[in-house]
């Protein structure tokens, strides 16, 4: 189970960080998502989306246990175990751990992205 | 100057906008916060509503477009950033130096969203700084700052930098070396390749040494129902994704339109001298695809990424990046210059965008130049021993350099077509293609009447974004000339609402989301339950009338004669191709604009009636028109609904 990236599919066009943004922060900004996009301009004028490939650095380096596996597998943080430590931020290579009023956040596969990303650039695989 | 600012943050609690107006003084360096007005909000909608309105209001008539008395007024509309069915776009106004009238440019990308998100839904800049400054906009940390260090730089190259000393995630609007020493027809550039290109909007920010507007937004906009918003536009995207409008214009974007518009016999070639430019498959979609695409790249929240980016190698030239050329370019800088390779009108499109000229009006006036050299109008000397020939890359950028810099003949270029008309003489302001001094926009309305109609009476001169009716043209007869005027009048209010609530209109156009969509989405997002189609096309009716108010206020009347094209558009039949023969008479013109007259409930002349502004609730505007004697005595009963609905097809 992953988010399949394309990375010349991109165009940059964020829906799928303001998507992640309503649907996990109830908010409108891209910023308050829990994936990104790095561009690339004016050269060589390309983006690239960066999410979560559910590596376990996070769950790892937490402390109080609280990134955990829901019922597929999939990691998750369980926001009243979050002591607002942000060392799973730190673990995060692709510095798609965020952290939202303190608490941690992390993509958990809603897949709200690939459902309206139309380009192919993020696939939802089961 | 972070400490003159006057905080109000309390806002207004509207839902869908940012809340706060922003007016900055470039001259004493203060900048107020206010919040923004729920009636201004509701009456005026944001984007081109709210630029039409301050600049009536606020611009003395006798004010010197480049001077310290214009506006440049920023918004982005109550859309904006606000996942709707799309809300990219971000309007630049002002009183134009190429019209001299009220003058907006719309731009896609992500600076518009950003400002949301900062809190703005409106900017406005007085006055005339002492030196280049920037504006720096960080949530509520709002600042003037040196410019020195971009002031000279091209837009892309202020652009690159000024994301580098700030960060990526600003948003940068910036003007280039034309917008600073004034070209009138200098645009606005943004997120590396879109710009607000038309009016001069550039050059009245240079005028006023404001080199770009840097911004980033942390917050959300306050959504009066998101679930609801978010069900609705996660719909729309699910059943455009499969419309087939939507593969072409993924791939090509507005580039496939070149052959199209061959086929069709309107494609402007050798400044508009005809309308079929024969090796155009050199310069269409597919060419730039094949050979230069980079990356498809889209404007904020948008699923349909018209934009190509386009990676360039010329001959003895830098390797350029480029976004385009979209439609626009690929014909007024293409056949029209005699462009027949997509690498050269790719160059030359970049050598517009980093000189921050307007490709549109840009590519047609060096046209002029083009063919004034080969009439032997304008002379090797003049071109500091250059030429100006079709098709040549280096000619091309040698006077675009002259008119930047405003050198020689150059200057008078730089001033606009019109003027450059004057000085050339023998006569050559007839094929001049523009109106009110606006160079036309790519498609020659010889082949297709209404659209020439469409030219002559828009607000901000020859600009085909607030009609474009060649489909119309061709379902109903190209050599048709009655009964189009009303489907102009209402292609005039539809199409302008989209750049009034600052979302996409392609989307509209091309992959037929409803306009009824748009206006739920507005009151999912606004809780405007009482929010109606009428209400918005009522606005767009006001503010076309206010416009023209406007234009006449400045330029004298009676309003029809500054209605008329060029002499070239109506006694020249098109010489070759699909469009062999078409050709109109100036009693077409008179037909057409008598019929158009009726529709808008203005007078014969071309002038707003008392009962027209006084339905649309501007009787100050008509008493201040009768007090200059240019208000029209109706010359038809005035209609109760203005322009009848029509919805235009690409394909």
């Amino acid at each position: 189970m992953k988010i399949q990236v394309t990375q010349s599919a991109c165009t940059g066009c964020r829906l799928c960080r303001q998507v992640c943004a309503i649907e996990k922060n109830g908010e409108t900004n891209p910023r308050r998502s829990r994936l990104k996009i790095v561009a690339h301009f004016p050269a060589p004028g390309t983006y690239q989306p960066v999410v979560c490939d559910q590596c376990g650095d996070c769950a790892e380096a937490c402390p109080s246990e609280a990134i955990v596996k829901d019922d597929r597998g999939v990691l998750y943080v369980d926001g009243e175990l979050c002591d607002e430590c942000g060392l799973c931020v730190d673990a995060c290579k692709p510095g798609v751990m965020m952290r939202w009023d303190g608490v941690a956040a992390k993509c958990d596969f809603c897949w709200k992205c690939t459902e309206v990303c139309n380009t192919g650039a993020l696939v939802r695989i089961d | 100057m972070g400490d003159a600012l006057a905080t109000q943050r309390e806002g207004t609690m509207l839902k869908g906008f940012g809340g706060s107006s922003l007016r900055v003084n470039l001259r004493t360096g203060q900048v107020q916060r206010r919040p923004l007005d729920p009636a201004f909000a509701r009456a005026w909608l944001g984007g081109r509503g709210y630029v039409c309105k301050v600049l009536y209001d606020e611009v003395p008539r006798d004010a010197d477009p480049l001077g310290p008395l214009n506006r440049l007024v920023v918004s982005p509309g109550v859309m904006s950033g606000n996942f709707g069915p799309t809300g990219s776009k971000c309007c630049f106004g002002a009183v134009s130096p190429l019209t001299g009238a009220h003058g907006d440019s719309t731009v896609g990308g992500h600076f518009g969203p950003e400002l949301k998100f900062a809190g703005y839904d409106l900017i406005v800049f007085e006055e005339i700084a002492q030196g280049p400054v920037y504006l720096f906009v960080d949530d509520d940390r709002v600042e003037l700052r040196d410019a020195s260090k971009y002031w000279g730089k091209g837009t892309i190259e202020a652009e690159e930098m000024l994301k580098h000393d700030l960060g990526e995630d600003f948003e940068i609007a910036a003007i280039g070396p034309a917008g600073e020493s004034m070209v009138t027809f200098a645009c606005i550039g943004h997120d590396f390749g879109r710009q607000a290109g038309r009016c001069g909007v550039g050059a009245v920010m240079g005028s006023k040494r404001l080199k770009a507007i840097a911004v980033r937004g942390t917050r959300s906009v306050p959504i009066h129902d998101l679930p609801g918003l978010k069900e609705l536009t996660m719909g729309v995207i699910k059943r455009t994704s499969t419309h087939p409008n939507m593969a072409p214009w993924q791939k090509f974007g507005t580039a496939m339109f070149v052959g199209w518009s061959n086929e069709h016999g309107v494609y402007p070639t050798h400044n508009f001298q005809t309308t079929y430019f024969e090796p155009y498959a050199g310069i269409d979609g597919q060419p730039l695809v094949d050979k230069l695409l980079v990356s498809n790249k889209a404007c904020s929240g948008c699923w349909m990424n018209c934009g190509k980016y386009a990676r360039v190698t010329l001959p003895e030239k830098p390797t350029i990046h480029v976004e385009g050329p979209e439609y626009e370019t690929g014909s007024l800088c293409g056949g029209n210059c005699g462009f027949d390779k997509i690498e050269e009108v790719a160059y030359v499109n970049w050598v517009c965008d980093q000189t921050g000229i307007d490709t549109m009006s840009g590519g047609g006036f060096v046209a002029f130049g083009m063919e004034c050299y080969e009439k032997g109008f304008i002379t090797r000397e003049q071109l500091e021993g250059h030429e100006l020939r079709w098709g040549s890359v280096d000619d091309f950028e040698h006077f675009v350099d002259m008119i930047v810099h405003r050198r020689g003949i150059g200057d008078w270029f730089a001033r606009g077509i019109v003027y450059a008309a004057g000085q050339i003489g023998h006569d050559s302001i007839r094929f001049t293609a523009q109106v009110k001094g606006q160079g036309m926009s790519g498609y020659d309305g010889r082949g297709a009447p209404a659209m020439l109609l469409s030219y002559m009476t828009a607000d901000i001169g020859a600009h085909h974004n607030r009609s474009w009716t060649i489909t119309m043209d061709e379902d109903l007869g190209k050599a048709v000339i009655k009964g189009k005027a009303k489907v102009v009048v209402y292609l005039q209010h539809i199409r302008p609402f989209f750049d009034v609530v600052s979302c996409c209109r392609l989307f509209w156009g091309e992959v037929d989301v409803t306009v009824e969509e748009h206006i739920e989405a507005i009151r999912l997002m606004t809780g405007w339950s009482d929010f109606t189609l009428e209400e918005a096309m009522r606005l767009s009716d006001r503010l076309w009338n206010l416009n023209r108010a406007h234009f006449l206020e400045r330029n004298g009347g009676p309003g029809r004669k500054h209605d008329y094209p060029p002499a070239r558009f109506y006694e020249e039949a098109v010489p070759s191709g699909p469009g062999k023969g078409a050709r109109l008479t100036m009693e077409d013109l008179d037909v057409m604009l008598d019929e158009y007259y009726a529709a808008r409930g203005w007078s014969r002349d071309g002038n707003p009636s008392r009962e027209i502004l006084e339905d649309l609730g501007l009787p100050e505007t008509a008493t201040r028109l009768e007090t200059l004697d240019l208000l029209g005595p109706l010359m038809a009963p005035l209609p109760e609904v203005r322009g009848e609905r029509y919805k235009p097809k690409a394909f």
